[in-house]
């Protein structure tokens, strides 16, 4: 059965563009990633999802129920973590959690805890006291304290440093062994590749693709950055309009070129001994093979698209 | 009721220091009567023939020799001014601020219906105006009876109530209008109680303009009327009790619907 189910959900704010005809289908028990830019539409899905917001077409199913706003019989089961921690001023972290759990109507003081000793988080402090990151962790103990089936977190590993993101994702992870499904949004792509097993990019309010991470990832390209030695004439330096030619590629092979004085950098997705050919007949005081960042991931995704068009 | 609970709590500071200024204002007042009872008939004349200052407030209708008279100038305007703009941030504020504050988004995630906001924050609304209107009339029971002045309740409890009518009346309105707000407006709730109180200051003045006590509740508060009727004034009142009710209905209808920003 199917967590989260969208079919054609819409959401314009005037004539801006919120989300468009977004079809996503996240399955019961899944570790599911949502990526996209900043402004892609993440946020605006979550909240459509949660009746925040009203989808202006489509519907949606969260947990086979059809959203609307103010659901209790959908957010009854829904742990949600906004992207912005932000509680009531003059309360303290014990304070917080009580009012959560209250508003749920089930005591959860004992799951409180043992959250708040994981991720080392004094109860007693005012949340307006709080620097983000701690902000988040109560937003965390929020969102896991009452066991939910569904984990809609929105961003939620920023603010917070290495060591309890780990600890975050381990917490995430023993939840989804039991059985909940966890869908989160992030634009750090190294998160996602960790942890989930499918993931959506979203762009511009459009899903651009939705896989298994493997696959996600076997399609994108790599970013080839090359330094050249200084003064080496007897070699010429490969311009950026000349480099399809020097290196015989063909043009979709390579993308997004940067060149400087003496660097040249671009996204290749072609034969590999090609390019270990072509390589081999410059004179380069350094090289990087990388995996692309999440940019250049999305830079794919965004020609995939336009070729289509 | 978790979140009539938690709004009291949140609201308990401000409710505290409204209740004290108003409430020791007024107590003040009482207090300093007897010392200027004898005075009075020379203040009477003198009051009364102010011009249009005296018509703002009623005095020319205002015998300021007996205790209620001189009460129902200042506690028409202490605690109308007072306790209306006290309502009117209560009611502009319980529903906007969540999003002013980003807390919209914590709260209404919660297994809540949005109508159960809508309940839990009007009560909490009714609660503390009850509650302040209780404390303040309390106060001045208290100081009238530490000066033994001996005097007609009736009016004396009519004052008050038909004030705590305003501040249920203000707070709706803004209360209505909130629902329709993206980001609280502590300015607009300020300005529909000047709003209110100065169209009833107006009508006072100018009789050409005397309709214009339909459209405030202060209408139905002022103490010359309430001292020579010995009742409210029921049209102004069922039009305040009406204006009452929109507000409270379009803050659910609207709330029901919102996107939260």
């Amino acid at each position: 059965m199917e967590a989260i189910k969208t079919e054609g959900l819409t959401k314009c704010y005037g004539k801006n563009r919120g989300i468009t005809n977004l079809n996503l289908s996240v399955n019961e028990g899944e570790f599911f990633g949502f990526i996209g830019p900043n402004g892609a539409g993440k946020s605006t899905t979550i909240r459509t999802l949660l009746g925040l917001i009203n989808a202006t077409e489509g519907t949606a199913r969260v947990l086979g129920q059809t959203i609307g706003t103010g659901k209790p019989e959908i957010l009854s089961r829904i742990g949600y973590m906004p992207s912005e921690a932000m509680f009531y001023n003059g309360m303290r972290v014990r304070d917080c959690l009580r009012f959560s759990a209250d508003l749920r109507k089930k005591d959860c003081r004992e799951e409180a805890e043992r959250l708040c000793q994981r991720l080392e988080l004094d109860t007693t402090r005012k949340v307006s006291e709080l620097s983000l990151g701690n902000r988040k962790k109560v937003s965390i103990v929020c969102a896991l304290q009452h066991k939910p089936d569904l984990y809609i977190l929105d961003e939620p590993t920023s603010g917070l440093d290495p060591l309890i993101q780990k600890e975050f994702f381990s917490l995430l992870q023993e939840r989804n062994k039991e059985g909940a499904t966890v869908f989160f949004s992030s634009h750090v792509l190294s998160e996602v590749q960790n942890y989930c097993g499918r993931a959506a990019v979203i762009k511009e309010g459009r899903l651009i693709a939705c896989d298994k991470i493997e696959n996600l990832r076997n399609t994108s390209a790599k970013r080839v950055s090359l330094r050249f030695l200084p003064g080496s004439p007897e070699i010429p330096q490969p311009s950026a309009e000349n480099l399809l030619q020097a290196g015989g590629f063909s043009p979709k092979d390579i993308a997004d070129i940067r060149k400087t004085d003496d660097s040249l950098s671009f996204l290749y997705n072609g034969e590999v001994n090609t390019l270990l050919k072509y390589l081999a007949s410059l004179s380069l005081a350094d090289i990087n093979i990388d995996e692309p960042d999440l940019e250049e991931v999305f830079l794919h995704y965004y020609e995939k698209g336009d070729d289509t068009q | 009721m978790t979140l009539m609970k938690h709004e009291m709590k949140l609201g308990r500071t401000a409710l505290i220091i409204w209740t004290l200024a108003i409430g020791l204002m007024l107590a003040v007042c009482v207090l300093i009567y007897p010392e200027m009872k004898s005075e009075m008939d020379s203040m009477t004349a003198m009051f009364s023939s102010m011009g249009a200052f005296t018509a703002a407030f009623g005095m020319d209708r205002i015998n300021f020799g007996e205790f209620t008279g001189f009460y129902s100038v200042e506690c028409g305007n202490i605690i109308g001014l007072g306790g209306a703009f006290f309502a009117a941030l209560l009611g502009i504020s319980a529903l906007a601020k969540e999003e002013k504050d980003h807390t919209a988004e914590f709260l209404l995630t919660h297994p809540l219906k949005r109508r159960d906001v809508v309940t839990g924050k009007l009560c909490s609304i009714l609660a503390q105006i009850l509650l302040l209107n209780l404390m303040v009339f309390l106060l001045v029971v208290a100081s009238v009876l530490a000066i033994g002045e001996k005097i007609d309740w009736t009016p004396l409890f009519l004052l008050h109530l038909s004030n705590a009518i305003l501040q249920l009346e203000t707070a709706l309105i803004c209360f209505g209008i909130s629902a329709f707000l993206k980001r609280g407006s502590l300015g607009i709730g300020m300005g529909v109680a000047m709003i209110f109180y100065f169209l009833n200051l107006v009508a006072n003045i100018t009789d050409s303009l005397e309709f214009l006590k339909y459209f405030t509740p202060f209408s139905y508060t002022e103490g010359a009327d309430i001292l020579a009727d010995n009742h409210l004034n029921a049209p102004f009142l069922t039009i305040g009790i009406i204006c009452t009710l929109i507000g409270g209905i379009a803050a659910y209808v609207k709330y029901c619907r919102k996107d939260i920003a």
